[in-house]
């Protein structure tokens, strides 16, 4: 790997000139590197991380078929890594103008990094040094600890996609606290709604009492408040002060769980391990923004691009070229989604609505179609609000709230659907919906989506960890519970239980499925749905699996 | 062909048939299919469409360097694979010591070309387990969809795809435009894998003799004149000749070897030669049901062993196998090679015993027991028109006389129950040959939702 060469960085720098004067916001540094095929190997397993730690997995070629982005929640193959100062790969024959392009989209997905508040845990870190120092440890304790260092890593990964991401996000983003006490929190909202069960009219009237109290004497003001609440209520104290002493309930992943309670790695010579579980967790919290903004993401890059591009003075004469690639990367396939194209296309619809002001109330208010048509309040505001929306979306946030009719109709989107047609033996896709609710719930099912598995400790007897997964319709695939689950107990040091649901069926198979293809059989056609989910309890013990329906 | 395989349900008819087996038989014999090879200039995946673009049913299918930077993925090299290959293994028998699964699977196994330039590709693939969601289940009546865009009613097809995509096709690690791989070479790793990893025995050796293309030097040339190795009778004997040609050994009665006449051309050598090596040699018969019940899962089963068994006896015999295909619906034919046997496709009725007809007489005529080690391997679905193995219980036994193991694996439609024994199954455990010849004759049954493990499993079954 080698840096690009001056005349290239040049480019780079004037780029980031013209992507700030358009508002985009990324800090000064990048690192842009030649990559050739030798290092795309060596980094693609790594995730484009060079200073991840070694595991021999990393060697082998991956099954990627089942699965596939489930198990590996990363694209290995992103052109820039989101790390202080964020490192950009190249290959090393590009034209200059192609350059410009490549640069402005890399450009627009560091300005996603630093700005969407979905990475926010990424901000205050690099994240290469410190997977540089992770790596050495990691080195270290496997030349003392040999290959269970490997197996440490093998369980800790087997239970990484359940790290719990959105909790630690909220603790990030929290607001900050509010300028008045906790007692006065306690009171108004737990106590006197939850406990007393005050009736409206008496609420409004302690505010009040709260207020005038405050607006005689700002500083004594709470305490000649409280003097009557005591009167009033002599309980009161005595409930504060207990509740202050509880801690407040904190949710925690499986990962910290064990790290906090399992006796087996809390014993000294295990203590190790809870080092590797960290650097696990951690690598996996770094990428979990990444997967779920994948369409956001490459749709903002590509909007920048061709937007800051096509102002470029610098390329004036590449349009041809540029068309070419630039419709190759983002035409909507015949079928298929393209989440450049699908992105892109979001942007720019949004920009638009938001310039007519139709994200108000007033035009949500208007039911004649041919008004609504018609609607522009010509506000301006369509940039700020696509930034707005950089900010504060997700991909899962971003296709619910704004991928509406319109944009379907517009951008003519159907959901293709994949049927078998017996007596030509093809699948047939063929157009199943226009619909903007179906295309919407399409592309929701395809978004990355770990199950939401915690651990119930109310569930739990005779030191037995029991995982309770929340059900949705989904099941688990069946083939990695026991491995996973061996992982898991040797972790915990004792056995270990899973609920979940799974899909049973009474008869092996359907009738549909009763003859192969191109034989004719008469066909029973009013056979009754034979099939039920059923909740069930897995058990490892001894890392021996059994399995019991339970309702 | 029709008019035959009708006269022989006809005979088998009135020989009497229960009614589910005749239903079955009936089926077949409706089965409109030839057996061609499906087209390799059909390469593409759709047959009729308007550019569909299948390719990425996933969001997350596409990223920066296939689509900006227009950069393939890279492909490791096949042998860097394979460098630690050993390594890998050895670390998965120790996690095995440790009371851990094995992790390490053996990829991709087979690519199949035309003439005989069949790709058998090993790469170690490893799965990381974890709690996942499994996208491939959906309630009964649902079926995939993705996105799509463009014109079009609600309801019309945009395009269509064949059902039965060619088995090995696509692109893989190790497959790349770098030129293919041997078979042999490639399958001999595989077999090596096999060996090693899943631990499959040994093979005897029977000793038999052939020569081959191996060499070993010995003095067993000889030369005039020159030489390591006097060979004295035999320069006694061109002496002799040599005198008597002279006329200097007037009288046989009395001869005196001093008066020998001798030249420096008498002289016999020994000299270093190469000399042909024996040893013993394998013939596998691969024969497989293509009759129309065999349709989709079993078939492709039955290849896949038939890949790893080959593979096995590859490295067994290092090298030194040969290999003959038969296929069989009520007629049984042999094809020339492995691409044809692998790809051919199934239509037609079913009678088992055409096959072993068959290998009985090629075996015959061209006198194979002498020299080789024989093994046969057959796959089928368990289907037999032959109620009760009139006709293929004694070919068998034909068979069981000179070879070294017949191997039998029945891949069992999910529709016929599980425990339901099929026709060939049953025949053959009825006649007994299983306990009598337990060393020559195997059965394997699974069904035809077998994963590998259960296809190493089986082999190990058929040729332990």
């Amino acid at each position: 790997m080698e840096l690009i060469d001056q005349h290239t960085k040049m480019i780079m720098e004037g780029c980031k000139e013209r992507a700030r004067a358009m508002g985009l916001r990324f800090r000064d540094e990048t690192l842009e590197y030649i990559v050739t095929n030798r290092d795309l190997l060596e980094l693609t397993p790594k995730l484009m991380i060079p200073t991840l730690y070694d595991y021999w997995v990393h060697d082998v070629d991956v099954l990627k078929e089942k699965g596939k982005y489930e198990l590996y929640p990363v694209n290995p193959y992103e052109t820039v890594i989101n790390t202080r100062p964020p490192i950009s790969f190249y290959n090393d024959n590009n034209p200059d103008w192609l350059n410009v392009m490549i640069f402005y989209h890399v450009l627009a997905h560091i300005d996603f990094f630093q700005n969407n508040l979905f990475f926010r845990h990424t901000w205050d870190y690099d994240f290469t040094g410190q997977a540089l120092s992770d790596k050495r440890m990691i080195a270290k304790l496997r030349s003392e600890k040999g290959r269970w260092a490997d197996y440490v890593i093998e369980f800790a990964r087997g239970i990484d996609n359940l790290v719990g991401y959105h909790y630690d996000l909220s603790c990030l983003n929290r607001q900050s606290e509010s300028g008045w006490s906790k007692r006065v929190d306690f009171y108004f909202d737990v106590f006197l709604q939850t406990i007393n069960k005050l009736k409206i009219h008496e609420y409004v009237k302690e505010i009040e009492r709260y207020n005038d109290c405050i607006k005689q004497d700002k500083d004594l003001g709470e305490d000649s408040f409280f003097s009557e609440v005591d009167l009033k209520y002599p309980e009161f104290k005595e409930i504060f002060k207990k509740k202050m002493e509880k801690k407040p309930e904190q949710r925690i992943d499986i990962i910290q769980y064990l790290m906090e309670n399992s006796e087996f790695l809390n014993k000294d010579e295990n203590k190790w391990i809870n080092s590797i579980l960290q650097v696990v967790r951690n690598t996996s919290l770094f990428f979990q923004p990444q997967i779920r903004t994948k369409i956001m993401n490459e749709g903002w890059a590509s909007y920048w691009h061709e937007m800051l591009f096509l102002q470029d003075d610098r390329i004036k004469g590449h349009e041809v070229d540029f068309a070419r690639i630039n419709a190759w990367i983002t035409s909507m396939p015949r079928v298929g989604i393209n989440p450049y194209a699908l992105g892109m296309r979001l942007f720019y619809f949004i920009e638009e609505m938001a310039d007519k002001g139709r994200y108000s109330f007033d035009f949500q208010r208007l039911h004649d179609a041919e008004k609504r048509e018609k609607y522009d309040a010509a506000t301006g505001q369509g940039r700020d609000f696509i930034f707005s929306i950089r900010e504060n979306y997700c991909d899962f946030t971003f296709i619910s709230a704004f991928l509406e009719q319109d944009f379907v109709t517009r951008n003519k989107l159907f959901v293709a659907g994949k049927r078998l047609n017996k007596e030509r033996k093809v699948y047939e896709y063929y157009i199943k919906s226009r619909n903007a609710q179906d295309y919407r719930r399409m592309v929701i099912d395809s978004l990355y989506h770990p199950p939401h598995i915690e651990i119930d400790t109310k569930k739990m007897k005779d030191n037995a960890l029991y995982l309770n997964h929340r059900f949705e319709e989904k099941p688990l695939v069946k083939e990695f519970i026991a491995n996973t689950m061996t992982g898991i107990e040797y972790l915990w040091g004792g056995p270990v239980e899973l609920e979940t649901n799974e899909f049973v069926s009474k008869s092996a198979q359907s009738a549909q499925d009763f003859f192969p293809i191109g034989m004719t059989f008469p066909m029973a056609q009013d056979s009754e749905p034979s099939a039920k989910w059923e909740r069930v309890l897995y058990t490892m013990k001894n890392r021996k699996l059994s399995r019991r329906t339970i309702q | 062909m029709d008019h035959k395989r009708f006269e022989f349900f006809r005979t088998i008819k009135e020989r009497g048939l229960e009614p589910e087996r005749e239903e079955k038989i009936l089926m077949e014999l409706d089965h409109d299919g030839v057996h061609d090879i499906p087209d390799s200039s059909k390469d593409a995946k759709i047959v009729k469409t308007e550019a569909l673009y299948l390719a990425s049913d996933s969001v997350y299918a596409t990223n920066d360097f296939s689509v900006l930077l227009a950069m393939t993925n890279p492909q490791g090299a096949y042998t860097s694979r394979l460098k630690s290959l050993d390594e890998l293994l050895e670390r998965d028998s120790q996690r095995e010591k440790d009371g851990l699964p094995r992790k390490i699977r053996v990829g991709r196994l087979i690519k199949p070309g035309k003439g005989g330039r069949e790709k058998i590709v090993v790469v170690p693939t490893t799965i990381e387990e974890k709690f996942l969601h499994d996208n491939a289940f959906r309630p009964s009546d649902e079926e995939p969809s993705s996105g799509g865009s463009g014109e079009g009613e609600e309801g019309e097809i945009i395009g269509e795809q064949p059902v039965h995509e060619q088995e090995g096709a696509g692109t893989g690690p190790g497959e790349g435009e770098e030129g293919p791989h041997e078979m042999e070479s490639n399958a001999y790793d595989l077999g090596k894998i096999l060996s090693k990893q899943f631990e499959l025995p040994n093979i005897k050796d029977k000793g038999k003799k052939r020569f081959l293309s191996r060499y070993t030097y010995d003095m067993t040339d000889r030369n005039r004149g020159v030489g390591q190795f006097l060979d004295k009778k035999a320069t006694l004997r061109k002496i002799v000749e040599t005198n008597i040609s002279l006329g200097n050994l007037p009288d046989i009665g009395d001869i005196d070897p001093s008066r020998f006449i001798i030249s420096p051309n008498d002289k016999i050598y020994r000299i270093l030669s190469r000399e042909k090596d024996y040893e013993s040699q394998a013939l596998v018969f691969f024969l497989r049901d293509y009759s129309g019940s065999m349709e989709g899962k079993p078939t492709q089963i039955v290849v896949a062993q038939h890949v790893l068994i080959y593979s096995w006896l590859l490295y067994q015999y290092a090298k030194q196998v040969e290999s003959r295909f038969i296929l069989h619906d009520t007629d049984a034919t042999e094809v020339p090679d492995f691409y044809t046997y692998y790809n051919s496709k199934v239509a037609g009725g079913t009678k088992v015993s055409s096959a072993f007809h068959l290998v009985n007489e090629i075996v015959g005529k061209e006198n194979l027991a002498r020299d080789y080690n024989i093994y046969v391997f057959y796959g089928t679905d368990g289907d037999d028109w032959d109620t009760g193995g009139k006709e293929a219980l004694p070919e068998m036994t034909k068979m069981l006389a000179y070879s070294n193991r017949i191997g039998i694996t029945v891949v069992k439609h999910t529709y016929g129950g599980t425990n339901a024994s099929t026709e060939v199954e049953s025949y053959i455990k009825n006649s007994g040959l299983l306990e009598k010849h337990r060393d020559l004759l195997r059965l394997d049954v699974m069904g035809e939702d077998a994963d590998e493990p259960s296809l190493i499993e089986g082999i190990r079954n058929l040729i332990s």
